[in-house]
């Protein structure tokens, strides 16, 4: 059971490894000819201004904290997916209910305007 | 023959593994250098251009088709650079995490029936779980550049990433309500019958959400304002140069690929063929087959080039409102009622 998962992690390995010998092969092959106006961010020419770690719309961090919320709900829809034609009706209306309290508070954040960008 | 196959069963199960990978690795970078070469030159017949068409073999121009080896040998031979205020650490990894996903999504990919590395009954899983890492490279790329376009780039690409993840997501599901396997190779098996089996038809407004969804995903025309050239220049990944940015390039294209390959599978039945059974049984390469595969792969592929060369580029604001306010409502609709349809036994597609 456990070993038709090996192939899996050699891949991911190899996969990285593919990558990682790819930049080492470039830093091998190319001229490394640093200056200090070359090393600088870019920003259009100009000096950089001030540190761009900067601060950002907290929208972002909403979509962040919406997108746990959803995802969460996905891995929870996936087991359940799998075997609804084992469980039966009750299976069935117990993930009926559960979507009907997710599209309650999908209904509520979207009234709110926690989706708007304008 | 007997030989050969004598030898390969006394090689280490592990050297068996690496040359199967290989096997399935080559001509993967094979097919992602030449759609590159696929996309320049029909994106140039779509312009009335010629495209490339210098580079060849032996002085031979041969349409151009030298183009990405020169181009690789090229960004082979830039410099790399690694800005000061970067984090050097960082800043390297983050292609080596947007590459490593992108290459080992294909270890459960069934290409024939059973011909698969790693028949896994968690395929599926595997997939959404290696396509979501994707998003750790572009945001490690966007904050260890120390730029103020790379940060940006970054921030908005991974907020649109993880939206268009939930509908993503949710069409999986449908697909899996459909199915009742997580397992990729039964999921096609569930689609034998003929074309209108395939779960295009019970799972439209899915395979579409999908399909669209995936072209969001990748970052890609029309919904690629996270490199959009004329505002953040090329997004998270303006500081990158020569084989890093290539790596980022690759990792792309490659995903491009799996989305396309993916929706063949799913939505329009993999190597079955569309002809009716009984014409083709038997039949060379007609009968199901790796053929039909790439052959589906090859026509999805082919969308997400005319898309970059038809649509005008979505508003922030639009892409953000389509992902949340229409996909998500559609298909938590359609999951309602593909769960009503499989539990009513449905006779034709739930068998």
């Amino acid at each position: 059971m456990l070993e038709t998962y090996l192939p899996v992690l050699i891949f991911i390995v190899i996969g990285t490894a593919v990558g990682a010998a790819m930049i080492g092969l470039g830093f091998a092959l190319s001229p490394n000819r640093p200056d200090s106006e070359k090393n600088s961010p870019y920003e259009c020419g100009f000096e950089a201004f001030e540190d761009s770690r900067m601060k950002f719309d907290v929208r972002y961090y909403l979509v962040a904290i919406l997108f746990i919320i959803f995802d969460l709900e996905i891995a929870f829809l996936f087991p359940w997916a799998v075997v609804l034609d084992q469980i039966g009706m009750v299976g069935f209306w117990a993930m009926m209910i559960f979507l009907g309290i997710l599209v309650v508070g999908f209904i509520y954040e979207w009234k709110k305007g926690a989706l708007e960008w304008e | 023959m007997d030989a050969v196959i004598a030898l390969w069963t006394e090689l280490p199960v592990v050297i068996q593994i690496v040359m199967k990978i290989v096997a399935i690795m080559l001509p993967l970078m094979l097919l992602v250098a030449y759609y590159t070469y696929a996309e320049r030159k029909i994106i140039g017949y779509m312009q009335v251009r010629m495209g490339p068409n210098r580079v060849g073999f032996f002085g031979m121009r041969l349409w151009g088709l030298g183009q990405p080896i020169a181009d690789a040998v090229k960004l082979m031979f830039k410099e790399i650079i690694i800005p000061t205020g970067a984090s050097k650490t960082l800043f390297l990894i983050a292609p080596m995490l947007t590459i490593g996903p992108a290459l080992a999504a294909w270890a459960v990919f069934p290409f024939d029936a059973g011909l698969v590395l790693a028949d896994v009954n968690a395929g599926l899983l595997y997939i959404l779980a290696m396509t979501s890492l994707g998003v750790y490279g572009v945001i490690i790329a966007g904050w260890a550049s120390n730029s103020k376009y790379a940060f940006l780039g970054s921030i908005r690409s991974a907020a649109q990433i993880i939206s268009y993840e939930i509908a993503m997501g949710f069409a999986l599901v449908g697909v899996l309500v459909a199915a009742g396997s997580l397992n990729l190779g039964d999921i096609v098996n569930a689609q034998q019958g003929s074309v209108f089996h395939w779960f295009w038809l019970p799972l439209l407004p899915l395979f579409l959400v999908y399909f669209i969804s995936g072209v969001a995903e990748t970052n890609r025309a029309p919904f690629d304002v996270a490199e959009g050239e004329s505002e953040i220049v090329a997004g998270f990944h303006v500081e990158y140069s020569g084989m890093t940015f290539a790596v980022f390039f690759l990792a792309e294209y490659a995903n491009m690929i799996l989305i396309s390959a993916l929706s063949a599978l799913m939505f329009m039945g993999g190597w079955l063929s569309p002809l009716p059974q009984n014409w083709v049984d038997g039949v060379f390469l007609l009968d199901d087959g790796f053929q039909w595969l790439l052959l589906k792969t090859f026509a999805f592929m082919f969308l997400f080039l005319w898309f970059r060369a038809t649509f005008p580029r979505y508003r922030y604001d639009q892409i953000m409102r389509l992902g949340w306010k229409v996909f998500i409502p559609i298909t938590i609709v359609w999951i309602v009622v593909v769960s009503v349809m499989r539990v009513a036994e449905m006779p034709w597609w739930f068998n």
